[in-house]
């Protein structure tokens, strides 16, 4: 019995060892690129190295491993791009080396169920939604929010508020908001995960959502494609023109454009209370960092190539997977800002086509 | 006969100079598997020794006391998570414990011998599922049941101003720490029958049969034969059991609320280690953050190894009786 497990054992060990030299041989199909990150951009990244993959054969491995490893994996140059939803700020690129670029647009819904009440009926400002998260507002028909609503009949309904309990970019992005809007929040801050004054974490998008259908009386927060696939009976926010607005492609792209990219160094700019009329307040790009000194330009080209390419004939498949494309003007400043990455000829190493 | 004497005379050959060249080789591999396994324990330990000590130097003994957890002002403590783990793991065990024995008694005493082995491979198919879809089914099939025909109902039946309110207040959803508790329930009940139905099995038939013929009852025979026999074995398996309760973290991030701080009613949502750390360790950038998140993965290894040790000490008690 011994005897024939370790012939097997041998034979195992054998047809092993005879396979490394032919994976050694195994001609490289086309350039492979690896990136990790945030794993909200990770099915749109998908889309785009899928249609890359079938005319160019270059090959993207992204992990989505979330934004503070994609951040911790570039810093280790592990990988030749890492994503994050959470831009880095100028000094902390400098630091590192890097250089990050927005590569698409989403944005953050807050989502409420209250019995006979639609998407969409429910106004509110940035503080009112502030004084709820922190548990000052307890109840549907609090005459502040009866106040900002006239005609709809807010129910004697206890406020549940639901968060997300793991870090991620869509926290973040909803903090940094309600940092922005409502000097009380300051007790709590921003970051990708916060001690929550109150209420419930559920994890993930999908695990808030869940909690939220569950809860009569509950509201929460998702990521806007999240909401729109899912039909969740979102809140109208009010901008800082004053208009109530809906979450819409059409506004976060409002929020994309009237946002001066061009004043912001490393492009750190969260897109919150952008200054448009139509411009959905909570909106925010997930960005892509990458090292200025390619150690292989043969790397950085293709990173840089695949993006190019995303931007030019990817917009489609954003939209139809409810992301926001980047506006025109923005992707040229990106693709400005590409000749900072230098491989080891101190030359950039990819300029894209005009 | 002869197939018995041919044993004696194989035994009493000289051995072969392969068959000793072969018994040192399968010598040396074991040992390699054994030590192997003890240094990836060693390094583990110190791996999370030295990833965690950013947070223990910072912190001091605070760290395991203090239920403050806030990633904003980098100011972390343990005991939140700690209690959290702790109660819904004890919680776990008293649900499914009872049931487990059942279960088992159920299967080597009382089944017909045609329902035996169709349910025995269902308890064990229920150990395999994994731990993501008692989340999900937590999560969207459990807590609404849960919340509409168990939660509720205690909630509103509570006086204002009691005790008993205080211990049931909750968001009425059906998450929170019981439900935590009796969907870790659900997953280590399986797992404790199994290993419970196997000692079962492992009672010598003249044992049981004995009682039998002394005039004893079913019920007596399971009292008084049955369990004192395998007691030894049994603490093992329901330490085993607790230790899983212990470590599961999928099924439980997606029901207990994930609420940091010290959990105040059974309904109240809460946080435990595994749970904690499932969170928030894709985003942490943090050293002070990373850090506390290891420290807390090497406070539940201690919990753990404590776990163990005391079902060793009980195993040597029983076994000195």
């Amino acid at each position: 019995m011994f005897r024939k497990i370790v012939i097997a054992l041998t034979a195992c060990l054998a047809l092993s060892a005879c396979n490394r030299p032919e994976d050694a041989k195994a001609p490289s199909q086309g350039v492979q690129i690896a990136g990790a990150g945030a794993t909200f951009p990770a099915p749109l990244y998908a889309k785009w190295a899928e249609a890359q993959k079938a005319e160019t054969g270059l090959a993207l491995n992204y992990q989505a491993i979330g934004s503070g490893g994609g951040i911790k994996q570039i810093k280790a140059k592990t990988v030749a791009f890492g994503a994050s939803d959470k831009p880095l700020k100028p000094e902390e690129l400098d630091e590192a080396g890097l250089i990050q670029f927005p590569t698409v647009i989403g944005g953050v819904v807050p989502v409420v169920n209250i019995p006979g009440i639609a998407g969409g009926q429910i106004k509110l400002t940035g503080p009112q939604l502030a004084d709820i998260y922190l548990g000052n507002t307890k109840k549907w028909n609090d005459p502040a929010l009866v106040a900002a609503n006239p005609g709809v009949a807010l129910p004697d309904l206890p406020i549940t508020v639901i968060h997300r309990s793991d870090g991620s970019g869509t926290s973040f992005l909803f903090t940094s908001y309600l940092t922005a809007v409502a000097p009380k929040w300051a007790v709590v801050g921003a970051n990708d995960a916060v001690k929550w004054p109150t209420g419930q974490g559920g994890k993930g998008n999908d695990g808030v959502a869940g909690f939220v259908k569950q809860t009569p009386g509950s509201i929460g927060y998702v990521e806007y494609a999240f909401a729109k696939m899912n039909n969740m009976a979102h809140v109208r926010l009010q901008n800082p023109s004053g208009n109530f607005v809906e979450p819409t492609a059409g506004s976060f792209a409002a929020a994309a454009a009237s946002a001066d990219w061009s004043k912001a160094p490393g492009f750190y700019l969260l897109l919150l209370n952008a200054p448009g009329t139509d411009a959905w307040p909570i909106t925010g790009a997930t960005f892509a960092l990458m090292h200025k000194s390619q150690p292989d330009a043969a790397t950085g080209k293709a990173v840089l190539a695949f993006f190019d390419g995303a931007f030019r004939k990817g917009d489609e498949a954003a939209n139809a997977l409810a992301y926001v494309p980047l506006p025109a003007d923005l992707k040229a400043q990106i693709r400005s800002s590409w000749s900072a990455i230098v491989g080891p000829d101190g030359k950039p190493v990819f300029t894209p086509a005009p | 006969m002869t197939a018995d004497a041919s044993v004696l005379i194989a035994a009493d050959a000289p051995r072969s100079a392969r068959g000793t060249g072969l018994d040192r080789a399968f010598e040396i591999l074991c040992f390699t598997a054994a030590t192997f396994l003890l240094a990836a324990l060693g390094g583990l330990i110190v791996s999370l020794m030295i990833g965690g000590w950013p947070a223990f130097a910072h912190f001091g003994i605070g760290f395991f006391f203090s239920a403050e957890w806030d990633p904003v002002k980098e100011i972390y403590g343990a005991a939140g998570a700690v209690t959290g783990t702790l109660v819904t793991a004890t919680l776990a065990l008293i649900f499914a414990l009872p049931l487990a024995l059942g279960v088992a008694i159920f299967l080597v005493e009382l089944c017909p011998s045609r329902l035996r082995r169709p349910i025995g491979t269902a308890v064990e198919l229920l150990a395999g599922i994994p731990s993501i879809v008692y989340g999900m089914w937590g999560l969207f099939v459990f807590a609404p049941w849960f919340s509409k025909h168990v939660q509720m109902p205690i909630m509103m039946s509570a006086e204002p101003g009691t005790l008993w309110e205080t211990l049931t207040t909750g968001v009425p959803n059906g998450s929170g720490i019981l439900s935590a508790s009796l969907i870790l329930a659900v997953m280590i009940l399986p797992f404790m029958a199994a290993t419970l139905r196997e000692l079962f099995l492992t009672i010598p038939p003249q044992v049981r049969e004995s009682a039998y013929g002394l005039g004893s009852t079913t019920f007596e025979v399971i009292d008084k034969v049955s369990l004192p026999y395998i007691r030894t074995g049994a603490i093992g398996a329901v330490m085993l059991g607790l230790g899983r309760a212990l470590g599961e973290t999928m099924a439980v991030t997606f029901i207990i609320g994930n609420s940091h701080g010290f959990p105040t009613s059974m309904f109240a949502s809460g946080s435990t280690i595994a749970s904690t750390i499932a969170n928030e360790f894709a985003e942490a950038t943090g050293v002070l953050h990373t850090s506390s998140l290891i420290a807390l993965g090497l406070v539940l290894f201690v919990i753990t190894f404590i776990v163990l040790a005391l079902a060793r000490v009980l195993i040597g008690k029983q076994a000195n009786l």
